[in-house]
C-alpha cells in the first residue's frame, strides 16, 4: 500500500487515558490503517496520576506508564511538550503553539481536566500551587523545604491526599473546606464527622464550613484569611477545589459541550463532529464527567472499538470508590447519599472506634441501593455486588453492617453478580475457575483477573472460593501433609519459638508418624533458613530431596547434573577452560543454561566428589541449582561497557549473588540487575529485580517466569547501594518466614491480604517493627555461609553416600548407559532393570565385623 | 537358588535412609527405618524407568513404612513393594536378615506375597 493511502489519527493529550487509547489501538490493529500521532503538552510521557502522591517516595521514573519513552510500533509518533492551541474541524487540522498545523482524518481529544482555582484575591501569588502533575509536586516539594506551615483549600479526596503529602513533607498542615464536612462527594455528614476525627488525630487542623476570603501576601503568600475575618499565617497554599474538564479546544471549535463542562459525547464517544472523539476526564457522557480513571479506560477501549466499526457502547460507569486515606478506610458505593425517592437509611456508628457505616435501602426494604463505610470497609466487596446485582436483602439487613461481620452472613450473591468491577468478573466466573481446578483465591486472580487491578474485591473473591469448597463439603485443608496439620509458615514459627534443631523433636511435639517426601524437605528447609547448618549433617541428610542429598540435580536416567556458581554470569577465561576440561575428562554433556551459567550433565553418583574436587580447587562453589535456594542473579553488562548503562549492574549482581548464595527458601529464588531502563537482564521477570536509575536503583519484587509468568512490581525507588541491600534482606526474610511450601514470591504476594501494599508496609515502612529482626536474620545467614561442596569433599563422613554401591563403591550402575547426539552424550532409554550378572566384589567390603 | 549376601553393616545405612547394593549382580535398594527394621526392594523405579529408589525419602504413610521415588514421588510400601499411589504396580522385595550387626540380603528375587 502506498504510504499516502494510510490515514492519520491524531490524539491530543498523553495522560492516562490517551496512553490507554494508543495501547488499545495498537493491540487491536488500528495502526494497520492509521498513522497515529500523539500530541502531549506535558514534557513527560503518560504516568500514573492516580499514584501521583507516591512520587515523593519512588520518583518520576517509577510512575511512568511508558518507561522507554516511546511506543514500539513505528506507526505511532509521540510528540511531548507539544500543546495544541487550536482545532479546526472544517479543514480537519489542529495547530500547535508555534503555528505548525497537522491534518487528521480522525481526532481523539484526551485532554483530561485541570484543577479549579477559585478566583480569590492572592490566588496567583508565589507559594500557591495546584496538585495535578509531577511538576506541581516538584514545585511543592521545593517550596516545602523552606516552609513550616501549609494549607490545602478543599477537603475532598484529592485535598486530603495533598494534605497528607504536606504533612509528610514536614509542614504543619491545615485543610479548609467550604462544605460542612470532608469528602462531601463521597460520604454523608456523620461519616464526614468520623473521618474528620481520624484526620485530626494525625495532627492536621481541619476548618469545615469556612469560605476563603483572601490569600495574604505581597509577592509570596504569607497567610489566609477566612470569611469570618480570622487569619492563619502560612507559607504554602495548595488549591484542590475540584477539577474542570479541559474542553477549550472543543468550545472554540464550536463542538457541543455539556452544561457543567466537558465535551459532549454519544454512547460511542463521538462528539458533535463525526470525526472528533473525546475520552477520559475531558468528555461528558449524558452531561456527566467522570473524575476516575476506570471509566476513562473503558471509554478508550470503546472509542477504539468504534473506530474499528465495532458495536461497543458506553453506558455510564460505577462511581463506587474505596480507598485508604491517611490510613483510614473510606468507601462509598451506589446511591451513597440516598437521593432515590423514599429510600431509607440504616446506620451503624461507633464514634469511639471511629467506625461509621450507612446503608441506603429501597422504600420497600427489599433492595440495597448504596452506602457509605468509614473506618471499616471490609464489607465493601459484598455490598457493592449486592447493589449491582439487585439481590433481595436478608431479613435482618442490619446484620450486614454490625461490627465483625466481614460481609453478609446469610446473603448469597446470584451467579451473575459482578464481584470484580475493575475487570467485570462475576461470581459465576469465579466459581467456574474453582471448578476448573483453582484451589486458592490467588489462583482465581491469575485465571480470571478478578482482584488484579485495585484489589478491593479480593476478600470477596476469597470468600466465594471458601464458600464454594464448604458447599462441596470440602474444608480447605491447609495442612502440609498427613504428618503436620499446619502450614509451612506456622511450622516456621513453631520451630523458631521453640528453638528446635532436629526433625525428631519437631515431629514428636507437633506431628505424627515419621514424615514423608513433603514435610521432611520442608523441615530441612526451615532448619536451614534458621540455623544454616550443612544440609548433609547426619540428622539432616535423610530429610533432603535427592537433589539436596547429592548436591546435584537428578536426571531422567538417575545421573546428576553439576552447576558451579558463576556469580552475575561473569567468568574468566581460565575458569571457562577448567569447566571445559572437567566436562571433557568426565565425559559430561555441557549446556549453557537460561541462568547465565553452565550445566554439566550425566555425572554418576560416584563421580560427583572427584568432579567437584577439580572445580573447588579451581575456585568454584556450589551453584545450588539443586536447592530451593538462591539460584542466580542475572546481570546485564552495565555501565562498565554498555554505552547506555548508568550503574555497574555486574558488580551489583555479583554482590547480591554472593550475599544470598546458599539461602534456603520456600521455593527457588532468582534475581536480576539491569544497568538501565532498557532492562537487558530481564530483572522484572525475577523474584527480586533491580534496575539502575540515574540516582541509584529501583527495586522490583515478585517477578516469575515458569508456567504463570508475572512481572515484578516496584517496591521502592532510587535506593542507594546500602538501602537496596537492606530492602532485599528484609523482603527475602519476610518471604522465607511467611510463604507456603513451593510458593514463589509472586503467588505469595498475591496471597497476602493487601498484596504488594502489605509487603511495602512491612518491608519499606517497617509497620510491624520487624525490620531489624529480618536484617539480623539475614546477617546471620551471610556470616555463617560456607560452600556446601567444599565442606563435603573435605569430610569423609559426608562423602560416604557418594558411591554407586555400598558394597562395590566404584562399580558403575549397569542401568546407566549413554548414546550420542550432536557430538555429546545423552541418556539411553531404558527397557527395564539391567543385571550385572554375578561379579566378584573382591575382599574390600567392610562387612562381617561385629 | 537362594542365598544370603552380606551387604554392609547396619550402621552404614542412615536411620530412615537407604543405600544401593549389588546382590549377585542385581541392583537392590536397602532401607533402614526409624525402628531399625531393614527392607530391600528392587532399585529400579518402574515409573521413571531408572535405577533410583534407594535415593528416595523414607517416611511413613498411615502406619506403613514407605519410600517415595526421587524422580516422580510415587510411594512404595517397604514391606510389600506395593505402590500405594497405583496399586497395580509393585516392585520386587528381597528378604533381609540382620545378623551380628551385618545386613544380609537374599539374592534371588522373592515372588510377591
Ligand atoms: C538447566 C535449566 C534449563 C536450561 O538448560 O537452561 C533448567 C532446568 C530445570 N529447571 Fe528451570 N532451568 C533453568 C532455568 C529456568 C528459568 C530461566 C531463568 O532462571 O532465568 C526459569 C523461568 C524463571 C523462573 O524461575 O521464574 C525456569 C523455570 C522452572 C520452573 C518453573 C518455576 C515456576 O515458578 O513456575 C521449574 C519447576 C519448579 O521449580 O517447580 C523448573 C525446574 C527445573 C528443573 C530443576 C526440573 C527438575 O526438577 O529436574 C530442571 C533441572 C535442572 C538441572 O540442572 O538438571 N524451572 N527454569 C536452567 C538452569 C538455570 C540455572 O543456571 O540455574
Ligand atoms: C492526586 C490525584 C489522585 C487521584 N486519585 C485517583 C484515584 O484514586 N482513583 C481514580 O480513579 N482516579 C484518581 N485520580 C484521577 C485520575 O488521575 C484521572 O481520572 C485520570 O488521570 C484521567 O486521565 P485523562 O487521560 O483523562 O487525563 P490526564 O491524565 O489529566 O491527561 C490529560 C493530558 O492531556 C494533556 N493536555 C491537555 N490539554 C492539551 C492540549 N491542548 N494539547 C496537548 N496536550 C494537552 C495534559 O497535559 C495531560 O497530560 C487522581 C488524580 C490526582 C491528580
Ligand atoms: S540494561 Fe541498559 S546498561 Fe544493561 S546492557 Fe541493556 S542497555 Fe546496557
Ligand atoms: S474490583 Fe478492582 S480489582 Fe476487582
Amino acid at each position: 500500500m502506498s504510504p499516502h493511502l494510510r490515514k492519520r489519527l491524531v490524539v491530543v493529550g498523553h495522560g492516562m487515558v490517551g496512553h490507554r487509547f494508543v495501547q488499545a489501538a495498537v493491540e487491536r490493529g488500528l495502526s494497520e490503517t492509521y498513522d497515529i500521532v500523539v500530541l502531549g503538552a506535558e514534557s513527560r510521557a503518560a504516568y500514573d496520576r492516580v499514584a501521583l502522591t507516591s512520587f515523593f517516595e519512588v520518583g518520576a521514573d517509577a510512575l511512568s506508564l511508558l518507561p522507554s519513552g516511546d511506543y514500539e510500533d513505528p506507526r505511532v509518533t509521540l510528540r511531548l511538550g507539544t500543546n495544541v492551541a487550536e482545532l479546526d474541524v472544517a479543514s480537519r487540522t489542529v495547530s500547535l503553539d508555534d503555528g505548525e498545523t497537522i491534518g487528521y482524518d480522525e481526532l481523539v481529544l484526551a485532554t483530561g481536566s485541570a484543577p479549579f482555582v477559585p478566583p480569590v484575591p492572592g490566588h496567583d501569588l508565589e507559594g500557591a500551587f495546584v496538585y495535578r502533575t509531577i511538576e506541581d509536586l516538584e514545585a511543592i516539594r521545593d517550596a516545602a523545604a523552606r516552609a513550616s506551615t501549609g494549607v490545602v483549600i478543599g477537603g475532598g479526596l484529592l485535598g486530603l491526599e495533598a494534605a497528607n503529602a504536606l504533612r509528610q513533607l514536614g509542614l504543619d498542615t491545615h485543610v479548609v473546606e467550604m462544605n460542612p464536612r470532608l469528602m462531601s462527594a463521597q460520604v454523608d455528614e456523620a461519616g464526614g464527622r468520623i473521618l474528620g476525627r481520624h484526620v485530626e488525630k494525625l495532627g492536621l487542623t481541619i476548618h469545615t464550613g469556612v469560605a476563603t476570603e483572601r490569600i495574604e501576601g505581597e509577592e509570596h503568600v504569607t497567610g489566609i484569611t477566612f470569611a469570618g475575618g480570622e487569619t492563619v499565617p502560612l507559607d504554602v497554599v495548595v488549591f484542590s477545589a475540584g477539577v474542570r474538564p479541559r474542553d477549550q479546544l472543543a468550545r472554540q471549535a464550536g463542538l457541543a459541550v455539556a452544561e457543567r463542562g466537558g465535551v459532549a459525547v454519544d454512547d460511542q464517544l463521538r462528539t458533535s463532529d463525526p470525526h472528533v472523539w473525546a475520552i477520559g476526564e475531558c468528555a461528558a457522557h449524558q452531561g456527566r464527567m467522570y473524575g476516575l480513571v476506570a471509566p476513562g479506560y473503558t471509554m478508550a477501549e470503546i472509542a477504539v472499538d468504534a473506530l474499528l466499526e465495532g458495536a461497543g457502547t458506553f453506558t455510564g460507569a460505577d462511581m463506587s470508590t474505596k480507598l485508604k486515606l491517611l490510613g483510614v478506610d473510606v468507601a462509598s458505593f451506589g446511591d451513597a447519599h440516598g437521593t432515590t425517592e423514599g429510600s431509607i437509611d440504616l446506620v451503624f456508628s461507633d464514634a469511639v472506634a471511629g467506625v461509621y457505616k450507612k446503608l441506603v435501602i429501597s422504600d420497600d426494604g427489599r433492595h440495597l441501593l448504596g452506602g457509605v463505610l468509614v473506618g471499616d470497609a471490609s464489607a465493601y466487596g459484598t455490598l457493592r455486588a449486592m447493589v449491582s446485582s439487585r439481590i433481595e436483602l436478608p431479613k435482618n439487613p442490619e446484620e450486614l453492617i454490625l461490627p465483625a461481620s466481614s460481609g453478609a452472613p446469610g446473603v448469597t450473591l446470584p451467579a451473575e453478580a459482578v464481584v470484580c468491577s475493575c475487570n467485570t468478573v462475576t461470581k459465576d466466573d469465579i466459581e467456574g475457575a474453582v471448578e476448573g481446578g483453582c484451589e486458592s483465591a490467588a489462583c482465581v486472580t491469575t485465571c480470571t483477573t478478578a482482584g488484579s487491578t485495585c484489589g478491593s474485591c479480593k476478600p470477596q473473591v476469597k470468600k466465594i472460593v471458601e464458600d464454594y469448597f464448604a458447599s462441596q463439603g470440602k474444608v480447605v485443608d491447609r495442612s502440609l501433609c498427613e504428618h503436620f496439620a499446619m502450614t509451612r509458615a506456622e511450622l516456621f514459627d513453631v520451630v523458631l519459638v521453640h528453638g528446635y534443631r532436629t526433625f525428631d523433636e519437631i515431629v514428636e511435639a507437633h506431628g505424627r508418624g515419621r514424615g514423608c517426601d513433603v514435610c521432611r524437605p520442608v523441615v530441612a528447609s526451615v532448619l536451614a533458613s534458621q540455623l544454616n547448618g550443612h544440609v548433609l549433617a547426619p540428622d539432616r541428610r535423610v530429610l533432603q530431596d535427592t537433589n539436596d542429598a547429592f548436591l546435584a540435580n537428578i536426571q531422567r536416567n538417575g545421573t546428576y547434573s553439576v552447576v558451579p556458581r558463576i556469580p552475575g554470569g561473569e567468568i574468566t577465561p581460565e575458569k571457562l577452560i577448567v569447566i571445559g576440561e572437567v566436562a571433557r575428562d568426565f565425559g559430561l554433556y555441557t549446556k549453557i543454561t537460561g541462568g547465565q551459567r553452565i550445566d554439566l550433565f550425566g555425572a554418576r553418583t560416584e563421580q560427583l566428589p572427584a568432579i567437584w574436587k577439580r572445580l573447588v580447587d579451581a575456585g568454584f562453589e556450589s551453584g545450588h541449582a539443586y536447592g530451593k535456594a538462591l539460584r542466580t542473579v542475572k546481570s546485564c553488562v552495565g555501565s562498565s561497557w554498555c554505552r547506555f548503562g548508568v550503574q555497574d549492574s555486574v558488580a551489583m549482581a555479583i554482590a547480591l549473588e554472593l550475599r544470598y548464595r546458599g539461602l534456603r527458601s520456600p521455593h527457588k529464588l532468582k534475581g536480576g540487575v539491569s544497568g538501565c531502563a532498557r532492562e537487558c537482564a530481564e530483572a522484572r521477570g525475577k523474584d527480586f529485580g533491580v534496575i539502575a536509575t540515574e540516582k541509584g536503583w529501583n527495586l522490583y519484587v515478585g517477578g516469575n517466569g515458569g508456567a504463570v509468568p508475572a512481572h515484578a512490581q516496584l517496591l521502592a525507588g532510587d535506593l542507594d547501594d546500602n538501602e537496596l541491600v537492606r530492602m532485599i534482606d528484609r523482603f527475602l526474610m519476610y518471604y522465607i518466614r511467611t510463604a507456603d511450601r513451593l510458593q514463589r514470591t509472586s503467588t505469595w504476594i498475591d496471597s497476602l491480604e493487601g498484596g504488594l501494599d502489605r509487603v511495602r508496609e512491612v518491608v519499606v515502612d517497617d509497620a510491624l517493627g520487624l525490620g531489624t529482626e529480618l536484617e539480623e536474620a539475614m546477617a546471620r545467614h551471610v556470616d555463617t555461609y560456607v560452600d556446601e561442596w567444599k565442606a563435603t569433599i573435605e569430610d569423609p563422613e559426608k562423602l560416604r553416600r557418594f558411591v554407586s554401591f555400598v558394597n562395590a563403591p566404584d562399580t558403575p550402575d549397569p542401568n546407566i548407559s549413554f548414546g550420542s547426539t550432536r557430538d555429546q552424550i545423552v541418556p539411553e532409554a531404558s527397557t527395564g532393570p539391567v543385571s550385572l550378572g554375578p561379579v566378584s566384589l573382591g575382599t574390600s567390603i567392610p562387612v562381617g565385623r561385629p | 537358588m537362594q542365598r544370603l549376601v552380606a551387604i554392609c553393616r547396619l550402621d552404614d545405612i542412615d536411620r530412615e535412609g537407604g543405600v544401593t547394593a549389588l546382590v549377585d549382580g542385581e541392583v537392590v535398594a536397602v532401607f533402614r527405618t526409624y525402628a531399625d527394621d531393614v527392607f530391600a526392594l528392587d532399585n529400579f523405579d518402574p515409573f521413571g524407568q531408572a535405577s533410583v529408589l534407594s535415593r528416595g525419602i523414607v517416611g511413613t504413610r498411615g502406619d506403613r513404612d514407605v519410600v517415595a521415588s526421587p524422580l516422580h514421588k510415587q510411594v512404595f510400601d517397604l514391606r510389600t513393594g506395593l505402590c500405594l499411589d497405583d496399586e497395580s504396580v509393585r516392585v520386587a522385595v528381597h528378604p533381609v536378615v540382620v545378623r551380628d550387626g551385618v545386613v544380609h540380603v537374599e539374592a534371588a528375587t522373592a515372588s510377591a506375597p
